[in-house]
């Protein structure tokens, strides 16, 4: 068995230790907002806080998260009105919106070390998460409006 | 420690709960049809369901339930149809609470007789029918209110969720009409003609609207296909033939069945299902399953590079003639009469749609009858195709409708629930099956690669006199539907020939539009904006050819072959966003494209023009496009964030498709594997993006793929502005964009 933390909450998996973070969390914790769209740390959509850093759940081992504090986009925000939710409404950025809780969850990441980040900054950060819908450009402007606020 | 997420479960609890069944409040069945509506009482809307539709019910809370009936995908609809629905019942929308639909007639798309959205004419086909329902709602309200007052109908006038008698100064809401009224035995007909709301009194239609399916995409709530839970379910993934048509010869099921965590190996006529306790096991085992597949198919004998070599060739043979799409004069006599011809071949790969959500379904069979959890395109014909998989009939397969993690037209066919539902039939178990993204693309279904041949014919002044337009390629209508389509169809294939034609450079006198079928060996299908997405490739490109030979401003040429005022207000105003004609840097040029998009509909075609600025870096030529202007006409606007925000989408996805992707098929089988292997466009890559929506009359029209068939013209053009070469075969990789400078 396999003990960690998961959005403030003690949690275990039962699962052989090679299984992927990823489908701990959707499976068997039934946390489904983490999603799984390469597999292979391709696309960013199964991102999710290892102690703070953003982590590629769908690579990340779950014996490497033992002890560890997990945060997913469930646990963002108690109420969901972290700054960059708000955003994210305020700016309309999703479309199908599949891949947005990886995005938003690797935004948090940077807002949570560098509160003004420049746009280069940015898109830097960003660039490892794909999004078929193209909401590249919202995205960007959502981080900045979020980055006014905090 | 956490509990498994209970609520969740029970939320994918199979339901059957009838439409509005057990909700208090007013429920209205509605007849649809244009013009006179028959009435009818909600024990006929029983009797005769087919023929009814039912979108409309309030609460005593003053609560209004609007249905909306088909997928929410990105692009909207969720609130975009409940938007035409509230306008017409002067609903106050912060009210309003919008409902999946079920699957059944009363939902049926108005032209496809289905739920079936395709071709960006969701709206435009819900349009009456969703006014006439709101229309008819808000009347039942009004004689409601009426009988209560004592007063005649006439004198009373609304307000949001509101009935006003302004001569005595009384109100009563919707919510307090729902609390005594009941739906009376018959509704009263609505006239579209005559007794729908004008547009001038529209408060909500045509403003900016939120999305109301945007806060759940941010907290991780919104429930996808994949998202799924059954009570009892099982894991399964999948492995599809290479080759279309092919299927499981023989493979080592017996040692994965042994493999740990894996129940059962479920060979299927196409493919071979692992079927286990985890996802994670199955997709383990999948590692190390080996499938050996039926030979002798002509899909064996598909190489993408020679195949192209091939198209070239049967695209200048004289003696192939191919199925007319559509034509305009004679072209014939008007080329072989022409003082210059020009002639120009275009060339594109297939590609893939990349959704970002693999493609999955959940079903559990029992007995005669099925559930099905998928986000689908296609949902009557999940439905139907479920219950012919099964040997049942429709009535017995229930579709729960989910959040589609991008569509794109891959989610338009339907194999992937067909293939749980068989999966589950063979275990007796719920089971969600999931494709990994490897085999999502190795069994993908592609926008067909082409050759496109254009052949202009020039008069002694310049002018075009005749156009030939030759598309070489392998049909998709058989794919799609089904064997035998595209030959009822008199060999009109609308999804590979789309946007060939051209209606609207009516100086043309001259033209045709022609398909050289090439044999179908290949899985090729629809991908947002279908033919357009390679035909205005050619046409527009070729457009921007025969100005620089007329030494023609491109915009200048353009108006020049066109009286539209549309067409017309579209380039003029692109024209102003950019800057057109004035200096720029030495160093970034601009290219200009024009596209309609209206197959289904070409009577009120959607109409874009579009400018790219781009730069190239001419070692290791990789294009760079800074900035991208877009003005939009689609007719009435219903919610324009939401359409500038599918344009700038769909700009992304087309300069995507136009810059990076390709898919190469040797000896029938698909080389790559997984983003790494299919690039598509990332954030580093998007230029600014400035999209104009301009406001046209009724009906709304075509948005959602409108803004991809002019990305690749536009940035062809700009790249012969730039460098004075020309790139001819799409996408623009840097290897392809070397060749040109060097040519």
């Amino acid at each position: 068995m396999i003990k960690f933390v998961v959005n403030g909450r003690e949690a275990f998996s039962e699962q052989p230790a090679d299984t992927p973070l990823l489908w701990v969390i959707r499976d068997e914790l039934g946390l489904t907002g983490t999603k799984f769209g390469c597999g292979m740390a391709q696309c960013g959509a199964c991102t999710v806080h290892v102690n703070g850093q953003p982590a590629r759940a769908c690579v990340t081992p779950v014996s490497a998260v033992t002890g560890k504090k997990i945060t997913t986009i469930e646990g963002l925000s108690p109420t969901g009105e972290h700054p960059l939710q708000k955003a994210w409404i305020a700016e309309q950025v999703p479309q199908c919106g599949y891949c947005q809780s990886g995005q938003i969850m690797q935004a948090a990441a940077l807002l949570a070390r560098n509160k003004k980040p420049t746009r280069q900054q940015i898109v830097q950060h960003m660039n490892g998460h794909l999004c078929r819908c193209g909401t590249y450009n919202r995205i960007v402007s959502a981080i900045e409006r979020a980055s006014r606020e905090v | 420690m956490i509990e498994r997420n209970e609520a969740q479960l029970l939320e994918f609890k199979i339901s059957r709960r009838e439409f509005l069944g057990g909700t208090a409040g007013l429920a209205f069945a509605f007849s649809l049809g244009l013009g006179g509506v028959a009435a009818t009482s909600p024990a006929l809307a029983q009797a005769a369901r087919q023929t009814l539709n039912a979108y409309v019910a309030i609460g005593p809370d003053g609560s209004i339930f609007i249905q909306f009936p088909g997928p929410e995908m990105g692009q909207g609809i969720m609130t975009g149809l409940p938007l035409i629905v509230a306008e017409e019942l002067d609903a106050d929308w912060s009210k309003v609470i919008v409902e999946q639909s079920p699957v059944g007639a009363p939902y049926h798309h108005p032209i496809f007789k289905a739920q079936y959205t395709v071709a960006s004419i969701t709206t435009l086909g819900y349009w009456t029918p969703l006014r006439i329902a709101g229309a008819q709602a808000r009347r039942v309200l009004l004689d409601a209110a009426a009988a209560k007052w004592g007063v005649p109908v006439a004198e009373l006038s609304n307000e949001p969720s509101m009935v006003v008698h302004a001569a005595s100064g009384r109100k009563m809401s919707y919510g307090e009409i729902a609390g005594f009224a009941t739906p009376p035995a018959t509704v009263p007909a609505i006239d579209a003609t005559k007794d729908l709301k004008p547009i001038d009194r529209y408060r909500l239609v045509g403003k900016d609207t939120q999305r109301v399916d945007v806060p759940a995409k941010t907290n991780g709530s919104a429930r996808y296909g994949i998202d799924a839970r059954v009570p009892g379910m099982v894991y399964a993934t999948m492995v599809r033939a290479p080759v279309r048509g092919s299927g499981p010869a023989s493979s080592n099921a017996d040692a994965i069945t042994k493999l740990p965590g894996v129940t059962d190996v479920i060979t299927l006529d196409h493919g071979v299902a692992i079927v286990g306790d985890t996802f994670n096991a199955v997709r383990k085992a999948r590692g190390q399953l080996k499938v050996t597949w039926r030979s002798g198919l002509p899909g064996e004998s598909v190489n993408t590079d020679k195949d192209l070599e091939t198209y070239l060739g049967d695209g200048r043979d004289p003696k192939r003639i191919g199925a007319e799409w559509k034509s305009k004069g004679d072209p014939a006599k008007a080329l072989a009469g022409a003082a210059k011809l020009i002639a120009r071949e275009y060339m594109n790969d297939h590609i893939y749609h990349g959704q970002m959500e693999p493609m999955n379904a959940t079903a559990y069979v029992r007995g005669d009858g099925a559930d099905v959890w998928v986000g689908t395109q296609a949902m009557t014909r999940t439905t139907n195709d479920i219950a012919k998989a099964l040997g049942t009939t429709p009535d017995n397969v229930k579709v729960h409708q989910q959040l589609l993690g991008g569509g794109f037209g891959r989610r338009a066919t339907v194999e992937t629930s067909v293939d749980a539902a068989l999966v589950s039939k063979a275990v007796g178990k719920p089971v969600k099956l999931i494709l990994s993204r490897e085999d999502d693309l190795w069994a993908g279904t592609f926008r067909p690669m082409t050759v496109q041949r254009i052949e202009v014919g020039l008069d002694a002044n310049g002018n075009i006199a005749g156009w030939r337009h030759r598309v070489v390629g392998e049909p998709v209508g058989d794919f799609v539907y089904h064997p035998g389509y595209i030959k009822a169809a008199k060999n009109r294939d609308a999804i590979f020939m789309s946007g060939a034609e051209l209606p609207y450079y009516e100086k043309v006198a001259n033209w045709s539009a022609e398909h050289t079928m090439e044999p179908e060996r290949t899985r090729v299908a629809a991908w947002r904006a279908i033919g357009s997405g390679y035909t205005k490739f050619a046409i527009e490109s070729m457009i921007d050819e025969l100005a620089h030979e007329r030494k023609m401003d491109p915009l200048a040429f353009r108006l020049s072959l066109t009286n539209d005022v549309r067409a017309r207000r579209v380039l003029e105003k692109v024209a102003a966003m950019s800057g057109w004609g004035k200096k720029r840097a030495s160093s970034t040029a601009l290219g200009l494209a024009f596209a309609e998009y209206g197959i289904f509909a070409p009577k009120v075609a959607s109409l874009t023009a579009a400018v790219a600025e781009i730069s190239v870096n001419q070692k290791t030529g990789v294009i760079r496009v800074h900035n991208y202007w877009v003005a939009a006409e689609a007719g009435l606007v219903i919610n324009p964030v939401g359409f500038a925000a599918q344009i700038e989408g769909a700009v992304v996805h087309g300069l995507s498709a136009a810059l990076k992707e390709v898919v190469t098929v040797r000896n029938g089988v698909v080389q790559q594997s997984n983003f790494h292997e299919y690039p598509i466009l990332r954030m580093s890559e998007v230029p600014a993006i400035e999209v104009e929506v301009l406001r046209g009359v009724p009906p709304p029209s075509m948005v959602g793929e409108l803004g991809v068939p002019a990305t690749a013209p536009a940035v062809a053009n700009a790249f012969f502005a730039l460098t004075g070469k020309r790139l001819y075969h799409m996408p623009f990789t840097p290897q392809r964009v070397q060749a040109a400078l060097k040519a």
